[in-house]
């Protein structure tokens, strides 16, 4: 029987941590969406360097999709165990391609990737010989993968160079061969031209957009890749990288960058913010400028460390002790990554607070592709002054922002205290002073109204039901919704988080039904939502075992509440 | 004459009569004063803590952080502007308690920064508790049965850790003091002064008759290049050897090493975002 899959295929490669799906899925994203496949892919991994079962899905369609799908349409085993692992999404229709003599499963398609890989010289080529059959069965142009595999491998030897594109050439070939399975998607010009690239990235350019030139951090899976990524930028954008002792370390060290009048960032996960706290609070005192990148993982403490969650909205909204203002960002699509994080640094800049842009590990390590990214609008502006003799740190203003001036750079004192100040900077214990300065800071809650992006609405506006999300859950929940086809049902997402506009209560009035779906246990947005608006919102979709939603999860779990 | 550094009004101290902060204050004062260094590239940080205070008393830049957290502000200002004088200040507490990472990994850097630790060997602004410097034995409204941990040396601890200055004063002696102060300001590299000095309120063992007769100064021909040697110096105690036990310029700087200065390039601040470079970035993605 012959298995015919059309418009959108789901492939889902299964093996040990060391076993190479991340190098496949790498060669695999840039020559589907080089052919002119849409392309999506997410990764669930181990918190383990060798061993267990990770698995990557790639999704091919001929329309833009990002979100995560259990179903499975082809699975490639690469370890016995991973058969099991998946067992939950494995259904009747699902082929799974491998290795007959190694993997346990009745109906499997045997493809000795190993053996061909012996063939050409070494078993190491059988991920090259997989990526191939994949390629073969999408039909992708041969000139193309043999080209790519060359600059893909092109800091290699000249040998492996070679080795790997007699791979590619052979997974290609049985790829072509497979009779089994016949699949028709059509390809676009247009994808073509997109960018493609993970989340991590998406937020690197962004920073590099913001002007950023320091960012310090400690290791923390799902921050490390943005880490990494904006040091792969340093040389060619002059941005000083260091890795600190410890998350207190980082966050004083970035204030300390920003008084000097570097534009700092720095990244991590909530155990890290946890840390951070009352350099937090430092920030709101002295009314520096920050921007933190947090990518969620499941807590509490180490939690699961390699998986995903949006279990740390409570944490940025409340982490430091007193009271000052802040801006909460989470970008829900990669064009948001890019756009809201170049923002976060305008905003810290312009009204001289920390500004989180929160992400998770589903948003930073899926890859996909998406139109090239709007930069018309961006521009630097550091928001410095150049100090005369009686210049001061905090004077107040009829604009309610202190003039932020930088040591060297004129001819006035820069002074910035963590204990109550006076407008100069020196420590104070006058009341009055204290009520005012208290006023000020908090007044910016008040500026920072006129810089809110309005949530997005998709779909009908005659909406009953409406579905509330936010952050990286916006391209589930949106396709969940657009296979829903219910003209009754529209969705609300959220990249500007905090403060929140008083304008919403006109969404959320409108619907008779209002559904939250969050990655978290307690549905934390929920309750932000009803502390702003006073809506009471019981319909919760929540999910907390450290996997992403997936569409069809969404998609049943919305049907209960209608 | 007068000195820029100084405020022309009288200001309010915050500290204890007859504390050994107003001589360290003097000293540093006459020390900035005898550098001719500049006032706006001057930058003092510090964390909390009674010496935390000193740069609300000198008229010139500051960052007055969190306890214990001066060294990492202090490295990234000296970082993003090298052409700033950095000079951190902070108590036993705040730099070896609270900060005793920050004090180790600041080792490793090497940031063109100089560290003053007034060791009084005891917590002033908290009241009477002991500190890391502490000596056992000593009874404390909270160490009820007395000190029981081992007081840290930070002389051998910077040593064995090749910070390239590392000396010791005493608040007592302003104009020993003060020459010191201005070689560990000269000093390219982290520098380490760790001042002796009388709590009058709260350390009634380590008086500034205790420091002045526990204390003697490194003879002159002392051999200060030699890291073995002032190792072994830096463990003499009771009586405790004042001075520069060791300095060498053998190793680079944080600044030094950063690629971002490798061509004479300025400081971040005045450096500008070039859009087009971004864009070529973006487009890499395609």
């Amino acid at each position: 029987m012959v298995k015919k899959i059309e418009d959108n295929l789901v492939i889902v490669l299964v093996g040990e941590a060391g076993q190479g799906i991340k190098s496949i899925e790498s060669i695999l994203s840039n020559l589907l969406k080089r052919s002119g496949y849409n392309y999506f892919s997410t990764s669930e991994v181990m918190s383990r360097v060798r061993g267990g079962a990770n698995s990557t899905e790639i999704r091919v369609s001929s329309k833009p999709i990002a979100g995560f799908i259990d179903r499975i349409d082809i699975l490639i085993p690469l370890h016995k165990d991973g058969i099991d692992h998946l067992k939950k999404r494995i259904t009747k229709d699902t082929i799974v391609i491998g290795e007959k003599d190694k993997i346990n499963y009745e109906d499997i398609i045997d493809v000795q990737f190993t053996e061909i890989a012996k063939e050409i010289g070494n078993a190491i080529y059988s991920n090259t010989v997989a990526a191939g059959l994949i390629c073969g069965l999408l039909k992708v142009e041969l000139k193309l993968c043999k080209d790519f595999i060359v600059e893909y491998f092109s800091d290699k030897s000249e040998e492996i160079q070679n080795k790997n594109r007699d791979a590619i050439i052979k997974g290609h070939k049985v790829g072509s061969n497979l009779s089994e399975i016949k699949i028709t998607i059509e390809k676009s010009d247009d994808v073509k031209k997109h960018l493609l690239m993970t989340g991590a990235e998406a937020v690197s350019l962004g920073a590099l957009a913001g002007g950023c030139n320091y960012i310090c951090g400690y290791p923390m899976s799902p921050a490390t890749s943005v880490f990494e990524n904006m040091a792969s930028h340093s040389k060619n954008f002059d941005i000083i990288v260091e890795q600190v002792e410890d998350e207190v370390g980082v966050i004083n060290m970035a204030l300390g960058a920003w008084y000097a009048g570097a534009r700092a960032m720095t990244t991590t996960s909530g155990g890290g913010v946890a840390l951070m706290s009352e350099g937090i609070s430092l920030c709101g005192m002295i009314e520096s400028p920050l921007v933190l990148h947090l990518a969620q993982r499941p807590g509490p403490a180490t939690g699961l460390p390699t998986r995903t969650e949006q279990g740390d909205l409570n944490l940025v909204l409340h982490a430091g002790h007193g009271d000052f203002p802040r801006i909460i960002l989470a970008p829900g699509t990669l064009e948001e990554g890019f756009t809201l994080t170049q923002k976060a640094f305008k905003f810290a800049d312009k009204y001289q607070v920390p500004v989180f842009i929160l992400t998770d590990q589903f948003f930073v390590d899926s890859r996909y592709n998406t139109p090239v990214f709007d930069t018309t609008d961006f521009n630097v502006d550091k928001h410095i002054v150049k100090t005369k003799k009686d210049y001061k740190r905090f004077s107040f203003t009829k604009t309610g922002i202190s003039p932020r001036g930088i040591p060297s750079y004129g001819s006035g004192n820069v002074c910035v205290d963590s204990d109550e100040h006076d407008e100069s900077g020196h420590i104070t214990e006058n009341f009055d002073i204290r009520t005012k300065m208290v006023n000020k800071r908090l007044g910016k809650f008040e500026l920072i109204k006129d810089d809110i992006i309005p949530p997005k609405l998709i779909g009908s506006d005659n909406y009953k039901t409406l579905i509330l999300c936010w952050g990286s859950t916006f391209n589930i929940v949106t396709q969940a919704i657009d296979e829903l086809e219910n003209k009754e049902i529209a969705v609300l997402h959220f990249s500007w988080i905090f403060p929140l506009s008083k304008n919403i209560d006109k969404y959320l009035t409108k619907a008779s039904n209002l559904i939250v779906v969050e990655n978290n246990s307690s549905g934390q947005f929920a309750q932000l939502l009803e502390l702003s608006t006073g809506h009471s919102i019981q319909n919760r979709i929540l999910k907390y075992n450290g996997l992403p939603f997936s569409v069809e999860e969404v998609k049943t779990e919305i049907q209960k509440f209608i | 004459m007068e000195n820029i550094f100084d405020f022309e009004n009288k200001i309010d101290i915050a500290w204890c009569p007859g504390c050994g902060n107003y001589s360290i204050r003097k000293a540093f004062l006459a020390a900035i004063k005898e550098l001719n260094l500049s006032q706006g590239n001057l930058v003092l940080v510090s964390g909390i803590g009674q010496a935390a205070k000193m740069p609300q008393y000198i008229n010139t830049n500051y960052f007055n952080g969190l306890h214990g957290r001066g060294i990492p502000p202090a490295t990234a200002i000296k970082a993003c502007n090298p052409d700033l004088n950095v000079v951190a200040f902070g108590g036993d507490g705040d730099m070896y308690g609270e900060g005793g990472n920050h004090f180790l990994h600041a080792t490793r850097r090497n940031p063109d920064i100089t560290l003053f630790v007034h060791n009084n060997m005891i917590y002033g602004l908290t009241k009477g508790q002991a500190s890391p410097t502490s000596e056992i034995g000593m009874k404390t409204k909270l160490q009820v049965f007395g000190v029981s941990e081992k007081p840290l040396n930070p002389i051998a601890l910077a040593i064995s850790l090749d910070v390239t200055f590392v000396a010791r004063a005493f608040s007592g002696h302003i104009e020993k003091t003060k020459e010191i102060m201005k070689k560990a300001i000269s000093h390219k590299g982290f520098a380490l002064v760790d001042i002796f000095q009388p709590c009058v309120s709260f350390n009634k063992i380590n008086t500034f008759k205790w420091f002045e007769d526990n204390t003697f100064y490194l003879p002159d021909d002392f051999n200060s290049s030699d890291r073995a040697r002032a190792f072994n110096k830096s463990l003499e105690e009771e009586p405790f050897p004042l001075g520069i036990f060791y300095k060498s310029n053998h190793r680079k700087t944080f600044e030094e090493n950063l690629e971002v200065f490798k061509n004479g390039k300025l400081p971040l601040y005045k450096n500008e975002l070039n859009k087009h470079k971004v864009e070529a970035e973006i487009r890499a993605k395609i």
